[in-house]
């Protein structure tokens, strides 16, 4: 299942491709794409989204402290 | 301007005041180091806590690191108007390329300002203001003048013209009246309408476009992730290069430490590779918007860059190339007069909803009184139809069903349907029916030749000589014709064994989804109002115009071309600098400059596109 969310506040391309491989590892994510352009976060869930978000956001914030994910 | 955008000028203002008038104020040393070192702060604590917490983090190499380094050392060797130098413009180069990603993103912002905001429902008496997602199938909504269509559907009340430019790049307005099919997305111009809804909001033409718009980002093209590749490996290596550079000489003996301290600095500050990670993938995104405002839309940066070496195009005949409407052209009678001869033919044809059936209906014009029909309609698969009209037989059909009835027809050799009829056993002529070849086609096809097009085919289920005649007008190169959908696919599978990588589909979306999905690019057509074209395409032409697909291509090339040319005028120019860097040739304030301009540089030309 496909969501799609907003990300705000990320730097540089860079990061963004940096947080994208750090998010990809997380179990339950099939894929995950960051564009650092449209501040679009696209993440293919293989399971439940709800506790695998939990962890995109910890993880965000580790990486990332400034950046804001929001639902679309 | 947003907030944290605000906040990073006052920072650079505020250093910049401190940094030039302490190089122009005949200040005490003391205050004159101060003043630096104050400037210093104010731009470039935020980067040395970046830097800070990314090492925490495992991500020791990037260029907070590199300017964090380059700053320190360039104290440490009392280079004091540098390091703040460094750090100052730096923050003016991140500045500029903040501001002009921000520029894009409201640049691709107001393209997609298509999404409506509200609905009113006519409830009885009532009008209710609500959101499109509650409005129900079937409901009757008002449309006000100047206000976004928000709901798919038809009128049924009113008349106005809708500005459908967001949807098509199509500046002209479109006329609609009380039984027309209108799309989300449109502005009303004109008078008030009422339409019945037919279709919820989120199966509406506006809602799958912005749905693909914002997930075109998912798919990266390969220049793309090659860049940021490429700074994975860049910034350590330079790093170490830049230590070993500051270390090893001195040891050797030549030269002292101090020296090549400071050309290790240099080294670091023009390596900073901001310019190239940036400047890629916004010219992607400027190209793809640059798309979409001529009604073009693309789904991902990665489809622009397979567009653009695009050798070989393959047409779905119908609906494509031609208008996908059959209209009768000529009425040729044996003997009595033409308007008899398409009285019959309709009246034969009156129970058939098949497209020809439907054109002929359509000339005829005037209402049919179906007790005219006296007896059973029989419906001859493969051949036509037999009627009986007025109390005579009437059959209408190809010339098979000519032949079967032992009836003569003259031979024609037209691009086209022919439907005979017959009366009573007596031939009495033929009608000529035919699909229109677009307008734009011709020009269309000229354009595809200038751009160095190989191979033009056409596929069609239709006959040989219909598809020759349209081939012949159009100079395609290559026609199947008399093709079974499945074989459609078969011919592709080898227009794409003869040109790996290089084969765009372009069909209208109602039945090519397979095809569109198998080529390297699909190109749908038409995609107002065509679902399934918008899912099983990779680029969608919103209006029906055979021109874009050139101009997409087009757009394309000059993307990839900016993509590269911004690639190598950075490395060229940061290699360069290296090298002289690195035998002390290049000051650090030559080198700030070069880095700070190789940015604006490759920003200012990504988004001419």
């Amino acid at each position: 299942m496909q969501k799609t969310y907003t990300i705000e506040n990320l730097d540089c391309p860079n990061c963004a491709a940096e947080l994208e491989n750090a998010l990809r590892d997380i179990k339950g994510i099939n894929n995950v794409s960051i564009s650092f352009l449209t501040q679009k976060l696209c993440i293919d869930f293989a399971d439940d989204d709800e506790a695998v978000m939990k962890e995109v956001r910890r993880i965000t914030n580790k990486i990332e402290p400034d950046c804001e994910i929001t639902n679309d | 301007m947003t907030k944290a955008l605000k906040k990073r000028l006052y920072k650079i203002i505020i250093a910049g005041l401190l940094f030039f008038s302490a190089l122009i104020l005949p200040l005490p040393p003391k205050i004159y180091l101060a003043f630096l070192i104050i400037a210093y702060l104010v731009v470039g604590l935020d980067i040395i806590r970046k830097s800070a917490r990314n090492i925490k983090n495992g991500r020791i190499f990037d260029e907070n690191l590199l300017m964090t380094i380059a700053t320190l050392a360039a104290f440490a060797i009392k280079q004091y108007p540098e390091a703040v130098a460094v750090m100052l413009f730096y923050e003016v180069g991140e500045f500029f390329q903040t501001y002009a990603v921000n520029r894009s993103r409201k640049s691709i912002a107001s393209l997609m300002n298509i999404r409506p905001d509200y609905a009113n429902v006519i409830k009885g008496e009532d009008v209710i203001t609500t959101a499109p997602e509650k409005v129900a199938l079937g409901d009757t909504i008002l449309i006000r003048p100047g206000e976004k269509v928000p709901l798919d559907g038809i009128i049924t009340k009113g008349a106005s013209s809708l500005d459908t430019s967001a949807l098509t790049g199509e500046s002209l307005p479109r006329n609609v009246e009380k039984g027309d099919q209108i799309v989300s997305g449109c502005i009303n111009q004109g008078g008030t309408l009422e339409v019945k809804v037919t279709s919820l909001f989120k199966d509406s033409t506006v809602a799958k476009i912005l749905e693909l718009v914002e997930n075109a980002s998912a798919k990266k093209a390969s220049v793309e992730n090659l860049i940021t590749r490429f700074a994975k490996y860049y910034t350590p290596t330079v790093v170490f290069l830049a230590l070993a550079l500051a270390v090893i000489p001195p040891l050797c003996g030549y030269l002292d430490f101090e020296t090549w301290l400071y050309r290790a600095i240099t080294f670091l500050v023009i390596s900073c590779p901001c310019a190239l990670v940036i400047s890629v993938p916004l010219s992607f995104f400027g190209g793809i918007g640059r798309a979409s405002r001529e009604g073009i839309l693309v789904k991902g940066s990665v489809y622009l860059e397979t567009l653009a070496k695009i050798r070989c195009l393959v047409f779905d005949k119908t609906g494509t190339l031609t208008y996908g409407k059959f209209e009768v052209e000529k009425i040729i009678p044996q003997e009595g007069d033409a308007d008899s001869l398409l009285e019959l033919a309709a009246y034969a044809e009156a129970h058939s909803s098949h497209p020809i059936a439907v054109s002929i209906k359509k000339r005829y014009g005037k209402r049919l009184k179906l007790s005219r029909l006296t007896g059973d309609v029989e419906e001859m698969p493969g051949l036509g139809v037999k009627a009986v009209v007025d109390g005579r037989i009437i059959h209408a059909g190809n010339a098979k069903l000519m032949k079967k009835l032992n009836l003569k027809t003259p031979k024609v050799s037209a691009a086209g349907s022919l439907v005979y009829v017959a009366a009573d056993g007596k031939y009495l002529g033929y009608l000529l029916i035919a699909d229109q070849i677009r307008e734009d086609a011709k020009d269309a096809f000229a354009s595809l030749n200038n751009l160095g097009i190989k191979q033009t085919v056409m596929l069609t289920g239709d006959r040989k000589q219909i598809a020759q005649n349209i081939a012949d007008k159009l100079k395609i190169s290559t026609i199947f014709a008399e093709l079974l959908p499945a074989d459609k696919v078969n011919h592709l599978e080898t227009c794409l064994a003869q040109n790996p990588g290089q084969v765009a589909f372009i069909g209208d979306g109602i039945n090519d989804a397979p095809s569109l999905a198998r080529a390297d690019i699909g190109i749908a057509m038409g995609g107002i109002g065509s679902d399934a074209a918008i899912e099983a395409a990779d680029i969608v032409i919103m209006d029906d115009k055979l021109s874009k697909i050139a101009a997409a291509i087009k757009i394309a090339r000059r993307t990839l071309f900016i993509a590269k040319e911004n690639i190598i005028f950075a490395l060229a120019v940061k290699f360069l600098v290296l090298g002289l860097g690195a035998f002390g040739e290049v000051s650090i304030w030559a080198a700030v400059f070069a880095d700070v301009g190789v940015s604006v540089i490759a920003i200012l030309n990504a988004i001419r596109v």
